[in-house]
């Protein structure tokens, strides 16, 4: 029998495919179809304190605009009861998830003010959370903004939450830092359980045909892998933290790549949203295929077998990964490419 | 933090929605202005699970009239229900049938009333009786209201007069003086109520209930033999009524200590003069009589609350013996009438009593006269009240007068002195002057209520604001002092002035009423040192004069600090606190904090957290004015409000009514039958708009989308003679005309920079990007004010550019070409960036000349017919539409009645000239006969001849004879010989809802009327009341819950005649669809129904997307275009013509925009997502249906 199970921040997991924050667990439908389906735990969407500002704002703003400026329509809207204008949904949808479901509930946090990491961080473990990923996802497009002020406020983050919960806290991070290894060393020191291996920001496109800047959602693929690969291979056993793999999985062999560099558990959501949620059962029941034949017994055995610190060349994760790269090529003699 | 206070600070309407819905199972609504209040508020409860005094959620239903609600309330009563209404004015009347029902059968009914003037020579949102004066007849009893405290109170006390009685009560107060005055009140307890009221008399209500378990029948047809008899049978009921009404104030009195009479008499016991009056004007009365009273004077108030059933008996008793004279003041006028009511009620009491045996009237009793006053809210002071006591020293004082205008007509009014005032030292009185934009009231609101409830202070708020919709300004009256305060007029010596906007200086003279030393808030850029010196020199003379004590804050500037956007109000509301001293300062912040996050912590910690940053920011930015001694008034003069060259009505009656001195005008001034000039709005620069749009003649391609979607006509586009160039001024723009049809010419598009409202829908508008910089388009907002003076010039050059010649052979119904037709609707008051005024310009620009418009009520007929300042218009030759509103119900019967008489006089000139034949000349004749007028230069055609037959009948007439009174018969309907065109415009609410019926029945008639329904999906002038058109989905007033039905498909209904010519367009989807609707809509010889769709402020949009909107509701296939065109059928086609395609996008992609849909998934997240869903099916059904129908 193959062990599949694993521990992700000290929860027992019982296998290491985890659906990442998505809009599949945005309510508990969702939720409860991801665990049927055989997640063994879940990250929620973020909470983004930003988005709740604005939509306090925007009700604020519509429900304000126009008012007590006539006689005959002093206001446009009724007064309701109540507008869930703050985290008060997103922390029911917790306590729900964790009635209905019997899987760890990781929440996710986006924050930007340190009174919002601590606030929503406590409200988030008072409504059960078994764990908590901060979602740090930020453009820092003030050309006035350095990098270490980038970096600092991870780090200050990090420390607002720490303080604030008991619960083990992940960072999920984005690529965007010079000295990657030297940041997720200081998040893993200042305590953070596990790095999520990385955010994929949004990228805007052009309409060219209406000259508008358009939001563009592509969902991941297997190529994309690689550079979540490499950081965590590089990580491995380099920090403390518990590393987790996001973006590019979608088959087995992403899943055994992610454990082999080291992950912990690899995250998946695009796959799920482009193929439905019966995808993790396929990819484990595969994956359980591939260990039987190689006579792996469980994926402890895998975790970081090929990770920098165990590999025959760690040099190929580095600068000569490139050099190599360019070693291997050699031009074809002419005409023969074409024969091929 | 809840308050410890046993007062509460509340407008009149909720202290008497607070006892209807306590009392109520059954509460049928309808929104009418000024109680919507009480409707919203019973609906918002209902919602959200409030229980009345019995445990029950009260069932509140919105029906499609007040008659409507008036038979959904009979009928609940008949089958045993508590069952209440809300309504004023017009309303009020639809629900007389009735009120005779439901009194003839003995049925105990409360009715509020929040009391309105009527609709005569013109509408009139405002308070007085002449809406409750209509239901004398009906058997219901009358009880008056006179104060927001009374109003509570005797809602109770009629709701337990009526079980007991069993006669219905009309609970009557003051529309707006009462019913949205804010004052501090002893409000009643559940358990005041319960001790109030009997409850074997709900049994015996619901005994008599109609039920086949113990089978009766009611409403039966009566015969000559005893309907007499039955009229007189409930005789004993009536009799009964004043003695139980009496006792059950006595038992009011000893549950709350508040007693009320009858007839309550105050004043000097030995008065020998007396008011007789009801309503909020017997405070003032009350007030006034104390005063002079302490003065010497021996006067009193006799105030009526029991007005019917009337008791002789009780009103004898409670007039003091040793009174002399009595004046009666009526706040309604019955025109010939030998006095107004409550004058011939007194006249008649006191008749019955000087013949009575056993009632005693006053021995020494000589003079009794009436007077009116008040009518439509005008001010009723203590100045006025002095002035009638006065007259009635008089030997021969004048009777049927009127208090608080001048007739210089009829003469029949009295003198009063302004300067009159006899307000305590210790009131403290505050005004303030800002913009509905600004938040202004909102934050005095809160004030009042931090007076009134976190104070040992009593507290009064009470606000004014003008009639247009964008750039309102609002005047807050604010009263606050250790006494309650009594006081139904508005501030004239103000201890505190605010002036929150700047430039009302110049406007306005908003330190007219500054008392000697008053305090003067001004919100201005300019600092304290430069302060004094840029205001106007009337301002400055006023400053100095009265000694006026002037701060300084620039509150744009901490609004914009503290993320406020033009929110002032929480940083003026703070400075006022800090003047007043009302407070202690840490005090006034603690309590204006709390306050603040009472009223937005539901909307988020964030929206509280800036108003908190505008409280601690506000201070440090407010800087006393130091005025030196020697300081001398050398400002600039107060410009004229108007132009000088405005015509003389203008200048004499508009101006002052603009400049907010109608109050002033005498009747002279006024019409007779309310007839006013059309074409007024150009006379009235507003100047609100921060940032206007400016043309880029070198990126436009000149399509005229612009010009289409402009809501308020200030973009305007002309191709003219290069020569009439010469003399334009420096800045002019213009650039080569594109029109092959007019080739060499040159082309401008001006905008009326001071008549915009900066909507910015223009720019969403416009197509053209620039190819360097995309986000520029060709035409780009700019500031304001510094190209007021150039733009503002170049706009009057370019009116005198000669206008587009329509009988050229250019097509105007497309886009391009329209643009140039000049607007005959323009510079209206609407909301910037409304929905349905580019519709109207549109009709306007294309058919204008030969319009007659009937105008349902609603916020078309606001926006369209408002004074002082009205933008139907006319052009170069004086033609243009002709306009009228007659009421919201009948608008639809009112526009056939109009076609009736056009085809009436074109068919009696036709007989006319048919039967002249020989004398007009047959080739004459026959041109005019057979004249085609499908376009305009047939009709310019057909005005010639007629021209030229006018003139020869001109000739017959003046050589006399026999032919001479014929030709007068033809010259008097020979204008019918040009064709006109009849348009029946007006909302969903009207089409829907309360005129479906007529709008149904004319469409049915075949007769060629034309209706435009501009849909904006709920009742928008009464502030976004839902009606059969709100969509499923959707949150509105009267709908808190989400509406659960789809929306009604008017146009299919209209469709299934056959023979009517419908189309649904949404001008932001495809302007070439709306065009081509409303031309051939005019073309076709038949009823047409055009349905719009019209974005609204009552969406919960941002404005400036209101087009995409449209297309987004298009794409969506919510609102389908289509033309369904009856004449087809003869060419063996589909009369239905599906205009738009199939989804592009989700409903919920549309729908999420709009805060209507939003706030369902924000309060009841699960139910919007079912709605939602519900919603979607809905839309892909009717969609579907429509696809089926048009292959």
């Amino acid at each position: 029998m193959i062990d599949l199970s694993t521990t992700y921040m000290g929860l027992k997991l019982a296998h290491p495919l985890v659906p990442s924050a998505s809009p599949l667990a945005r309510n508990l439908d969702g939720i409860k179809r991801l665990e049927d389906a055989g997640a063994p735990a879940i990250v929620l969407p973020s909470l983004f304190e930003e988005q709740i500002e604005q939509e306090s704002h925007s009700l604020n703003h519509f429900m304000s605009y126009g008012a007590e400026s006539f006689n005959e329509a002093t206001t446009y809207f009724p007064e309701m009861g109540t507008y869930n204008t703050g985290p008060d949904h997103y922390l029911e949808l917790i306590h729900q998830a964790k009635k209905a479901a019997h899987i760890p509930i990781i929440a996710s946090l986006n924050g930007v003010t340190d009174g919002a990491w601590i606030d929503y961080a406590r409200r988030i473990q008072q409504a059960g959370a078994d764990a908590l990923e901060l979602n740090i996802y930020y453009v820092p497009a003030d050309p006035k903004i350095s990098a270490d002020q980038v970096e600092r406020r991870y780090i200050d983050a990090l420390f607002h939450v720490k303080r604030t919960v008991t619960i083990p806290v992940a960072v999920k991070l984005s690529p965007y830092f010079s000295a990657m290894g030297n940041m997720a060393k200081r998040l893993s020191d200042s305590g953070a359980n596990a790095l999520v291996l990385f955010n994929r920001f949004y990228q805007p496109d052009f309409d060219l045909d209406n000259y508008e800047v358009v939001p563009h959602l592509v969902l991941s693929d297997s190529d994309e892998l690689r550079l979540p690969l490499r950081w965590i291979a590089i990580l491995y056993k380099r920090v403390a933290s518990d590393l987790a793999l996001t973006t590019g999985v979608h088959t087995h062999l992403d899943t055994i790549k992610g454990l082999m560099a080291g992950a912990a558990v690899v995250m998946v959501a695009s796959e799920l949203l482009a193929n439905g949620t019966k995808r993790i059962g396929e990819i484990l029941h595969d994956l359980q295929g591939w260990m039987a034949e190689r006579e792996y017994v469980s994926v402890r055995q895998m975790r970081g077998s090929m990770s920098q610190a165990h590999v025959r060349n760690p040099a190929m994760f580095e600068r000569a990964n490139y050099m190599k790269t360019l070693d291997s090529w050699r031009p074809d003699p002419v005409g023969q490419s074409l024969s091929r | 933090m809840e308050s410890s206070s046993p007062f509460v600070t509340l407008e009149g309407n909720e202290a008497a929605a607070s006892v209807a819905y306590r009392t109520s199972e059954v509460i049928a609504i309808y929104p009418i202005t000024p109680s919507s209040g009480m409707s919203e508020l019973s609906d918002q409860w209902s919602a959200a699970g409030k229980r009345n005094l019995w445990g029950t959620v009260p069932i509140v239903q919105e029906m499609q009239s007040e008659g409507g609600a008036a038979g959904a309330v009979h009928g609940a009563l008949q089958t045993g229900s508590l069952a209440t209404t809300f309504t004023s004015s017009q309303g009020l009347l639809l629900m007389i049938p009735n009120m005779h029902k439901i009194a003839g059968e003995l049925t105990s009914a409360v009715f509020q009333v929040a009391a309105r003037s009527l609709a005569a020579q013109g509408l009139s949102i405002f308070g007085d009786h002449s809406d409750v004066m209509q239901t004398r007849s009906t058997g219901w009893a009358m009880l008056f209201a006179n104060s927001v405290q009374e109003v509570g109170d005797l809602a109770a006390i009629s709701f337990a007069s009526t079980l007991e009685s069993r006669i219905p009560f009309l609970h009557v107060f003051d529309g707006f003086r009462t019913s949205s005055e804010v004052n501090k009140i002893l409000p009643l307890s559940d358990d005041d109520l319960r001790g109030l009221i009997d409850d074997k008399l709900i049994t015996a209500h619901r005994n008599r209930a109609l039920t086949p378990d113990n089978p009766v029948m009611r409403g039966t047809a009566q015969n000559p033999d005893m309907y007499f008899q039955g009229r007189e049978a409930s005789n004993p009921f009536y009799l009964a009524t004043p003695t139980i009404v009496q006792n059950v104030m006595d038992l009011f009195a000893k549950i709350t200590g508040r007693q009320y009479h009858l007839f309550d008499y105050a004043g000097a016991p030995d008065a020998d003069r007396v008011i007789v009056i009801m309503g909020s004007g017997a405070e003032t009365v009350e007030d006034t009589a104390n005063y002079l009273n302490a003065r010497g004077e021996k006067v009193g108030v006799l105030k009526i609350r029991l007005f019917r059933p009337f008791s002789v008996e009780h009103f004898i008793h409670a007039l003091p013996a040793s009174v002399r004279g009595i004046a009666v003041l009526d706040r309604c006028k019955e025109p010939g009438s030998a006095g107004e009511p409550l004058y011939q009620d007194i006249a008649t009491a006191i008749t019955e009593a000087r013949f009575s045996d056993h009632l005693q009237t006053a021995a020494n009793l000589r003079t009794l006269v009436g007077g009116r006053y008040g009518l439509s809210s005008k001010e009723f002071t203590p100045a006025m009240v002095k002035a009638v006591f006065d007259e009635l020293k008089k030997a021969q004082p004048k009777n049927h007068f009127t208090i608080g205008i001048d007739d210089d007509v009829t003469f029949t009014s009295l003198a009063w002195d302004p300067a009159f005032d006899i307000e305590p030292a210790e009131t403290v009185r505050a005004m303030c002057w800002g913009l509905g934009a600004d938040g202004t009231v909102g934050a005095n609101k809160n004030s009042i209520k931090i007076i009134g409830e976190e104070t040992d202070n009593y507290a009064q708020g009470y606000f004014v604001y003008d009639s247009k919709k964008s750039g309102a300004r609002t005047v807050s009256h604010l009263r606050f002092g250790p006494k309650p305060i009594h006081a139904p007029y508005l501030i004239s010596h103000a201890n505190f002035i605010g002036v929150h906007q700047f430039g009302f200086f110049e406007r306005y003279d908003v330190l007219a009423t500054a008392a000697e030393g008053a305090v003067v808030l001004i919100n201005s850029v300019y600092d304290a040192e430069t302060v004094f010196s840029k205001l106007p020199k009337r301002a400055q003379v006023q400053i100095l004069d009265k000694k006026l004590k002037l701060y300084v804050i620039d509150a744009y500037k901490v609004a914009e600090e503290a993320e406020m956007g033009n929110r002032i109000n929480t940083v003026m509301q703070v400075c006022f606190f800090a003047i007043s001293g009302v407070l202690p300062r840490d005090e006034a912040i603690a309590r204006i904090k709390d306050a603040i996050r009472k009223t937005y912590a539901k909307r988020g910690e964030s929206v509280v957290l800036k108003n908190f940053v505008a409280v601690d920011k506000s201070l440090e930015h407010m800087h006393p004015v130091t005025i030196a001694e020697n300081t001398v008034a050398n400002g600039a003069a107060v410009p004229p409000t108007v132009p000088l060259n405005a015509p003389d009505f203008i200048q004499k009656v508009t101006a002052k009514m603009m400049a907010g001195d109608g109050d002033l005008l005498p009747v002279s001034a006024i019409p007779i039958d309310g007839t006013y000039p059309t074409g007024t709005t150009q006379w009235e620069r507003r100047n609100i708009a921060q940032d206007v749009p400016v043309w880029d003649a070198d990126l436009c391609i000149q399509c005229g989308k612009c010009v289409f979607v402009c809501p308020h006509a200030v973009i305007r586009a002309k191709v003219y003679d290069p020569a009439l160039l010469a003399g334009a001024p420096e800045t002019f723009k213009s650039t080569d005309a594109r029109w092959k049809e007019m080739p060499g010419q040159r082309y401008s598009l001006q905008v009326a920079v001071e008549d915009c409202t900066g909507c910015a829908l223009c720019i969403e508008a416009c197509p053209v990007k620039d190819k360097t910089q995309v986000g520029r388009r060709a035409i780009n907002m700019a500031e304001q004010f510094p190209i007021r003076e150039t733009e503002a010039a170049n706009w009057e050059f370019f009116k005198e550019l000669p206008e587009v010649k329509r009988e050229d052979s250019v097509v105007f119904t497309n886009v391009k070409n329209s643009q140039l037709l000049q607007p005959l609707f323009e510079f209206s008051g609407a909301c910037a960036g409304c929905g349905e005024t580019p519709y109207l310009r549109l009709l306007s620009a294309l058919y204008g000349d030969r319009l007659v418009i009937a105008n349902a009520t609603g916020c078309s007929s606001i926006y369209g017919g408002n004074l002082p300042t009205t933008p139907w218009s006319q052009n170069k030759v004086g033609r243009g539409p002709a306009w009228s509103n007659s009421l919201f119900e009948d608008n639809a019967e009112f526009g056939l009645g109009m076609r009736l008489t056009l085809d009436q006089q074109t068919t009696m000139a036709r007989e006319r000239l048919t039967a002249l034949r020989e004398t007009v000349g047959a080739e004459a004749t026959d041109a005019l006969l057979n004249a085609n007028q499908t376009d305009d230069k047939g009709i310019n055609a057909q005005r010639e001849r007629v021209l030229a037959l006018k003139a020869t009948l001109q000739t017959m007439t003046a050589a006399g004879g026999a032919p001479a009174e014929a030709a007068h018969l033809l010259q008097e309907v020979a204008d019918a010989l040009v064709r006109k065109s009849v348009w029946i415009v007006g909302g969903d609410g009207w089409a829907y809802d309360i005129g479906y019926g007529g709008l149904d029945h004319v469409l049915a008639t075949g007769k060629n009327v034309k209706i435009l329904v501009m849909d904006t999906e709920v009742y928008s002038n009464t502030g976004g009341q839902a009606s059969k058109a709100t969509p499923l989905g959707a949150v509105a007033k009267f709908a808190a819950s989400g509406k659960a039905m789809r929306k009604k498909d008017l146009g299919m209904l209209a469709m299934s005649y056959g023979h009517v010519y419908v189309a649904q367009i949404a001008m932001g989807a495809s302007d070439a669809q709306t065009i081509k609707a409303i031309a051939e809509a005019e073309a076709f010889d038949g009823p047409a129904l055009v349905i719009a769709y019209s974005h609204c402020i009552a969406h919960g949009i941002d404005m400036t997307q209101g087009l995409r909107q449209q297309k987004l509701a298009v794409d969506s296939t919510y609102w389908p275009l289509y033309r369904y065109d009856p004449r087809l059928r003869a060419q063996g086609k589909n009369p239905l013509q599906l205009d738009s395609g199939p989804a592009k996008i989700a409903f919920k992609d549309y729908a999420n925009n709009e805060q209507r849909y939003r706030i369902l998934a924000q309060s009841y997240p699960a139910h919007a997502d079912e709605l939602m869903a519900m919603a979607q099916t809905a839309v892909t059904e009717h969609y579907k249906r429509y696809e089926e129908l048009a292959k």
